[in-house]
């Protein structure tokens, strides 16, 4: 896909995802995005800015305001030809629609032995970190991997969110795409102007070393960068960072070779510690490489506590400091 | 009689069930009903909580511009609304709020410093005075109205005679938990009042978007519970359909669905721009029929609009305002373990070891 003659762009995280909107409406006419104020208001984030006029009401879709209803009347559509983007406005708001996921959006494929399928996108900005008010600041990413059908996509920069999101968009099975909010405006990227994708269930490695692991994604690769850098500055530790991208279905290769090399992991979220990914990625690395760990795996993690009230959630959100202290613990444990 | 299943349909009625809007007062300020005692006092009384929640308002307003308070939701416009609806209740009765909802709060006993607290990203801003039952802000739209129902149908099993009022805007009647409140309310016929704020707008989505509805009131009728459409910007006439609706709960006669049809003149939150969606242009206009400017234009033609009096009575609020944001900015840094002290009553084992690790770093 690469040309050196490729138009670029500098774009934060969420106008690379509003890049990605674009481009795979006007390709795909039976692609269609719903959502509570994505029309005339562009989303409360803006992510859908500027679509409603150039689509049109019967593509970009201001739905009365319930979730449960956006995502049981995507089913729908997915059923019967269409290709549903839905916004929940927050992660947060996603509850009431949680039935019509469990129960439906990722068992008809089953049910109907591959008869009816569900392709469709659910868009969630989540996490801590903008000082917005209660409820609006969970990362309840474990609750979703848990689940049979459903892959789940976390991105942590511009590129990889528009690529991400149009393979979401091309994949034929429901993709529920959390976009990290605290990262949506924080950096911006170089990304192609034109269609590219990012494949789901690819990891990807963002600094290499051979002391520790850092496994992480979402608003976490910013923190855990930093750590890293600290670890070689002061400790002449070399760090190597992954990227997960994708928790579900798991990059198992990439985690392997990394573990394998390092023998010392430290994993990363933000959302909460008991059975949150981290405990997932445990049970997997010992399954499969027990015997190359050299020292127990240490996990950052949000507490086991609600997602605090803004003058606190500082406090609660995993930061450089944390990861620093346990890449230490990770190397000293032996 | 007809002769065919086709003559037979043309002829069924639509259903065609009217929700007229009550007034009281005009928004001239002139007498709705003639044969009416209106009394001053009460509406002396309830022009000052409006000038008071008013100001409030846009205190608070200008502490979010001045990065004092965080994100906040205002709710000028719609005092009349939530002061005529709160002062109909008594001390025991249950309030189930939103985030816009701070009006009806502070009249029922809310202090003015735990709200801010609240807007501050404090979570003792949620904590209401002791014997007050006002729960903290619903922020998940529409879920409080089935907390309403249930509080108020344990007041039953108690034998109690309490009521509960769940407040909601017009986004929230398109939520699934509307309707099982509407349902359980009527199924169990428990003293609950849910009353709606009909300001026309669910952040960017208006209300004739919302729904093809004509009025929210009409979604009474489906659950066979009393609709009302009052005009949310009449005090009086919200008051006395509250009171209407509080006495025939305590009574044991079920629930009522208020349509209280209003307008914020402001944006959705700080966070929000309306100029994105609407015409700012229609607030002026809205201003004409503005709760306070109405119940003054009463006040004066009975006479009895003391224009010291209300000087006096905003210079005194404007006090009481005043120090309670120097209070809550001058109260304690807000406490990190908190978040660990009141998950449960008594803390897991690992959320103890959690706690403790998180004093080391913090004392580090
Ligand atoms: C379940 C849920 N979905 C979405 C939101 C985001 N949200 C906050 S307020 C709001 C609009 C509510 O409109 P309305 O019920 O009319 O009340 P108003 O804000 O006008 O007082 C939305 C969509 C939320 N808080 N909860
Ligand atoms: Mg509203």
């Amino acid at each position: 896909m690469t040309s050196s003659l490729q138009q670029t762009k500098e774009l934060t995280m969420v106008q690379a995802i509003t890049d990605g909107l674009k481009i795979m409406l006007e390709e795909d006419p039976t692609t269609m995005i719903l959502g509570e104020d994505i029309g005339v208001n562009g989303g409360v984030f803006r992510a859908t800015d500027g679509l409603l006029e150039q689509f049109g009401e019967h593509r970009v879709i201001d739905t009365p305001l319930a979730e449960s209803g956006i995502i049981g009347t995507s089913i729908g559509l997915a059923l019967n030809g269409f290709k549903p983007i839905a916004e929940m406005q927050f992660q947060g708001f996603i509850y009431p629609a949680f039935e019509q996921i469990v129960s439906h959006a990722i068992r008809i494929r089953t049910r109907t032995l591959g008869a009816f399928t569900v392709p469709m996108v659910i868009r969630a900005p989540y996490g801590a970190g903008i000082h917005a008010p209660e409820l609006h600041s969970d990362s309840m990413e474990a609750m979703f991997t848990h689940l049979p059908g459903l892959k789940v996509v976390i991105p942590s920069n511009a590129y990889d969110a528009k690529g991400l999101l149009i393979s979401a968009i091309e994949d034929p099975d429901p993709v529920l795409f959390m976009e990290p909010m605290r990262t949506y405006r924080s950096t911006r990227a170089t990304v192609p102007s034109e269609k590219y994708s990012v494949k789901i269930g690819e990891a990807s490695t963002l600094t290499t070393g051979e002391d520790v692991t850092i496994l992480a994604y979402g608003n976490m690769i910013s923190p855990a960068l930093a750590a890293a850098k600290q670890a070689k500055e002061n400790d002449n530790v070399n760090v190597e960072v992954v990227d997960l991208r994708t928790l579900y279905p798991l990059d198992e290769q990439t985690i392997l070779e990394s573990v394998e090399k390092t023998g010392r992991v430290v994993i990363v979220h933000e959302g909460h510690k008991t059975s949150g990914f981290g405990a997932e990625l445990i049970a997997f690395i010992n399954d499969k490489a027990l015997f190359s760990l050299r020292n127990p795996i240490v996990r950052v993690t949000g507490y086991d506590v609600h997602v605090p009230f803004f003058s606190i959630e500082e406090h609660y959100i995993p930061n450089a400091t944390r990861i620093y202290k346990a890449i230490e613990t990770v190397l000293h444990e032996e | 009689m007809t002769t065919s299943l086709s003559s037979y349909l043309d002829q069924l009625e639509r259903m065609d069930h009217d929700y007229p809007l009550l007034r009281m007062i005009q928004p001239d300020g002139s007498k709705a009903f003639t044969e009416e005692e209106y009394d001053v006092t009460l509406l002396l009384s309830f022009y000052k909580q409006m000038l008071r929640a008013r100001m409030f308002d846009r205190k608070a307003i200008n502490l979010q511009r001045q990065g004092r308070i965080g994100t906040y939701a205002p709710f000028e416009g719609q005092e009349a609304a939530q002061i005529g609806s709160a002062s109909a209740l008594q001390q025991g009765d249950w309030m189930f709020p939103t985030y816009r909802d701070h009006a009806a709060t502070m009249t029922y006993g809310h202090s003015l410093e735990t709200i801010f607290r609240y807007w501050k990203g404090r979570i003792d801003g949620c904590v209401p005075p002791a014997g007050l039952n006002i729960l903290p802000p619903s922020v998940p739209i529409a879920t409080q109205l089935l907390h309403a129902v249930g509080a108020s149908w344990a007041e039953r099993l108690k034998g109690q005679d309490r009521v509960a009022i769940a407040y909601f805007g017009d986004g929230a009647t398109s939520e699934g938990d509307f309707h099982e409140g509407l349902n359980f309310g009527s199924a169990f016929n428990t003293p609950t009042i849910f009353f709606c704020q009909n300001n026309h707008f669910a952040i960017s989505v208006p209300i004739h978007k919302q729904m093809k509805s004509r009025t929210i009131a009409q979604k009474a009728f489906a659950y066979d519970i009393e609709g009302i459409r009052v005009d949310g910007n009449d005090v009086l006439a919200v008051y006395k359909v509250m009171a209407y609706a509080v006495e025939k709960a305590r009574r044991g006669d079920g629930p009522t669905l208020i349509e209280a049809v209003t307008w914020r003149y402001g944006a959705h939150t700080t966070a929000d721009d309306p100029t994105k969606y609407r015409d700012q242009s229609i607030n002026e206009e809205r201003r004409d029929e503005d709760c306070l400017l109405r119940l003054e234009r009463f006040l004066r033609q009975e006479g009895v609009f003391d224009e010291q009096q209300i000087e006096d009575a905003t210079h005194e609020i404007a006090m009481e305002i005043d120090e309670a944001v120097e209070r809550f900015e001058r109260a304690e840094e807000p406490n990190p373990h908190d978040m660990f002290d009141h998950v449960f009553e008594d803390q897991t084992p690992s959320l103890r070891e959690q706690h403790q690790q998180f004093q080391k770093e913090v004392t580090s």
